[in-house]
């Protein structure tokens, strides 16, 4: 038991809220990011802490130019994104490795095995080897703070980059934190230029990869005496080499066996690696996705067990461990076969009226990355391609060359905001500069919402709620050389689809820009009086066309033969909709999809017909 | 020293993660490890929601392993059902009676489940079904749902009504605390006059 004081220092914080106080005591004093799922959090608590600087930055790459400048400034410096993020960075990343650092430099990546919300389960322990930097993997949040403070020690001490990998289970697990002191580096802040460091032109960067080879050497040999990968001895039958969260499940299914648990995954301890097989009867490697450990453990020339019995795709958890190594089942209930509750776009939601107009264009929809990719599920089913961010444009224009003017007023890209900015402007000059038509829909709900509402350059607002510029996305358009701008408000639906059944077939350029709040924004939630609809019950047909549109706000109402007599409906009337006013977000947009006007803003029932 | 796993389960949008994070304060401040482990992102969208809660001396695995749960703290009564596998015969099932429709059932493609408390009930389960909706409809703020469940749930764990109170009263912004401490008062009551009748 711990003693009282300890329990009253104690505080209870996420892996990613663990990073972010990390940072801080590490002396962090710029800090940039892009928000994605599972990392977003890490530097919106960093932008709470005084005396660092915190951005959100255009995206991932621009994330890691940043946090490297400020390293090249002599100051601490961490970049934080979802593992699909260091995709875009990995161009600094790589060539961040041969100049090395000045302050200390940590880029976290977040993976999210099992894509809990994400496009694909990527392993960027790959990174690490591949760029040539080491890699630290904390299992818990209170490791996580403190493997945040040991990065940036060996980054400086060993003159690199260094990435902190954490996954879903451990950004979003909360755990008993202990804060300590503020610490701060030892390089001085300035300018100082060091141009056989800095510059990477070829005879420069053939030097500075002799380095790079030799710094690798020196953290191999550190790796063997790092106390953060540490045999933890038990019994001598079962060996699990493991790190990350997957330690835990090791613990938690075989408290009596040996471990050898890896702090740091990449450069791995050959000689410690060894030592530990030695003294055990059977080694078996325990990770997530990849087989990282794995295949460089055998390479030393240690028999092990791995991804015979592991899946390597997915979470792991105790219960796929215990079956995996133990074999059997528990005893459990059977899943019951219920309805499911998959996620939906919110009642009120701006998006919903684009997709319910775009899915009658009859187009193909090269969609993107955002809460607007859920328009491809029923019963909108308006998208019909996901890649990555910034994809839809080039997707669409792609397809239009691949069938020339066979596709005019058949493909049609859509991008939310944000994304727009991320990466899609690249996109809408490629269709102007190479005199493509395909018309771009960017979906503007003033704010980046799917990872729960963060400005952007388009917001005029930065992290910390100060005022900023503001970019004109028309102006932005029409300076790449679009003719053709647009704006219209998605909760018109009419106007909307009008709009779009013109640019779609004008065999040119053009930009839609579908402007309208996020419906979850505080300012937009805060609305006093919000106007709310209802449906005339004597007027409903049952036809069902206001279901089209998966508003979770509006509601089947099924009768029988006996009740819809009852009720005064005809007979075979299977049913009518009714609206939930606890629901209903006063969008509207129901109104214009009612070929029988029996939606009406409530008060008015009694009106007009 | 006691350990336990509890299941928080629900719909994105009813208070899951702020009653399953005042849970895990009053067991950490009766001096227990804890974790909690839940899910952000596409998820939340007015999908299904699950949180999982282990305390005890030392916790390893930030994940209930299934048939291990103690306790499943359902806010919605679908939910529950969806969550099962997680229990084993021995588990407690504090359950809201409010019902969501998932899309499927708001748009007449499929039904929902009738009788979610027997078909708990035949499995050997511990069920209290809890009106927590109307309770806190009945004190004025709708949105205490989620501390009426707490209150219930409180019932069950090895520590006292006044660390609870204690949390409660340091999360909850002023102007809600009155509401909210109620709201967790009559949740617990509600199971206290279940387990007496």
């Amino acid at each position: 038991m711990k003693s009282k004081t300890d329990i009253e220092k104690r505080v209870f914080l996420s892996g990613n809220e663990a990073i972010a106080l990390g940072a801080y005591e590490s002396g962090v004093r710029v800090a940039s990011a892009y928000p994605g799922t599972p990392s977003t959090e890490i530097i919106e608590n960093i932008s709470k802490y005084k005396g660092v600087y915190a951005e959100w930055s255009p995206n991932e790459k621009v994330a890691v130019e940043v946090a490297l400048g400020a390293s090249f400034a002599g100051v601490r410096a961490m970049a934080s994104m979802k593992h699909v993020g260091l995709n875009i960075a990995a161009d600094p990343l790589f060539t961040a490795a041969y100049t090395g650092v000045r302050g200390g430099l940590v880029i976290v990546t977040a993976d999210d095995p099992e894509m809990h919300s994400s496009q694909n389960e990527q392993d960027n322990r790959n990174y690490a080897f591949a760029a040539k930097v080491p890699m630290l993997e904390p299992s818990d949040p209170a490791e996580a703070k403190e493997f945040v403070k040991i990065a940036f020690r060996i980054s400086e001490d060993f003159d690199t980059p260094v990435l902190l990998r954490t996954t879903t289970r451990v950004s979003h697990v909360k755990g008993i934190v202990l804060p300590g002191k503020r610490e701060s580096s030892k390089v001085k802040a300035g300018i100082e230029k060091i141009p056989e460091k800095f510059v990477m032109l070829p005879a420069n960067a053939r030097k500075r990869r002799r380095e790079l080879g030799i710094r690798m050497e020196r953290l191999r040999s550190f790796a063997d005496t790092f106390p953060e990968n540490r045999i933890e001895q038990g019994d001598k039958k079962r060996g699990f080499i493991t790190s990350g969260v997957s330690y835990l499940y090791v613990k938690e299914v075989f408290p009596q066996a040996s471990v050898l648990k890896l702090g740091m995954v990449y450069p791995l301890p050959e000689k410690l690696i060894k030592d530990f097989a030695d003294a055990v009867e059977e080694v078996y490697v325990v990770e997530e996705l990849d087989p990282f450990i794995e295949l460089r453990v055998k390479a030393f020339g240690i028999k092990c067990k791995g991804k015979e019995l592991i899946p390597s795709s997915g979470e792991l958890n105790s219960n796929i461990l215990r079956k995996a190594i133990e074999g059997g089942e528990g005893s459990r209930f059977e899943p019951v076969e219920i309805p499911q509750r998959p996620p939906n776009l919110c009642p009120g939601c701006p998006h919903r009226g684009v997709f319910y107009a775009i899915s009658r264009l009859g187009a193909f929809v090269a969609g993107d990355i955002g809460c607007y990719t859920l328009a491809a599920l029923k019963p909108l089913s308006a998208m019909d391609s996901c890649v990555c961010m910034g994809a839809g444009i080039g997707n669409a224009l792609g397809m239009e060359k691949a069938l020339g003017k066979e596709a005019l007023g058949k493909t049609i890209a859509v991008i939310g905001d944000s994304t727009f900015i991320h990466s899609g402007i690249t996109g809408l000059i490629d269709i102007v500069y190479n005199r493509g038509f395909t018309t771009v829909v960017i979906l503007d709900n003033r704010t980046t919402a799917m990872t729960g509402h963060q400005p952007h350059p388009a917001t005029g607002t930065t992290i910390t709620g100060d005022y900023s510029a503001v970019i004109d996305i028309e102006a932005l358009c029409r300076a790449v050389g679009v003719k053709h701008v647009h704006t219209v408000d998605p909760n018109d639906i009419e106007a909307t689809y009008k709009l779009l059944k013109t640019e779609i077939g004008r065999p040119e350029p053009s930009v839609v820009i579908t402007r309208h709040p996020c419906v979850l924004l505080p300012e937009m939630r805060k609305r006093k009086e919000k106007p709310l609809y209802l449906i005339i019950p004597e007027r409903c047909t049952g036809c069902r066309s206001c279901l089209k549109l998966g508003c979770p706000a509006i509601e089947w109402v099924p009768l029988s033969e006996q009740e819809a007599k009852k009720l005064g409906f005809k007979e075979k009337q299977k049913g009518y909709a009714r609206i939930n006013a606890v629901l209903c977000d006063g969008c509207g947009q129901c109104v214009s999809v009612c070929k029988f006007n029996s939606i009406v803003l409530s008060g008015e029932e009694r009106g007009k017909r | 020293m006691e350990s336990g796993n509890i299941i928080f389960c629900g719909v994105g949008g009813q208070g899951i993660l702020l009653a399953s994070e005042i849970t895990s304060l009053a067991l950490l401040k009766a001096g227990f490890d804890v974790k909690k482990s839940e899910v952000h992102g596409m998820a939340q969208r007015g999908g299904s929601v699950v949180a999982h809660l282990r305390y005890g001396e030392k916790v390893y695995s930030p994940l209930i392993e299934p048939g291990t749960a103690d306790i499943e703290l359902a806010f919605e009564m679908l939910e529950s059902l969806r969550y099962i596998p997680y229990l084993g015969r021995e588990s407690k099932v504090v359950v809201n009676t409010q019902r969501i429709l998932p899309s499927s059932v708001a748009t007449g493609t499929e039904r929902y489940p009738e009788a979610i408390v027997e078909e708990l009930r035949t499995r050997g389960l511990s069920v209290f079904p809890v009106d927590a909706f109307e309770m806190a409809k009945a004190l004025g703020e709708i949105k205490a749902v989620n501390m009426v469940l707490v209150g219930a749930l409180s019932i069950f764990l090895p520590i006292g009504e006044k660390a609870f109170v204690d949390v409660i009263t340091e999360r909850v912004p002023e102007r809600f605390l009155m509401v909210n401490k109620a709201a967790f008062l009559e949740g617990r009551e509600a199971i206290v006059r279940m387990r007496n009748s």
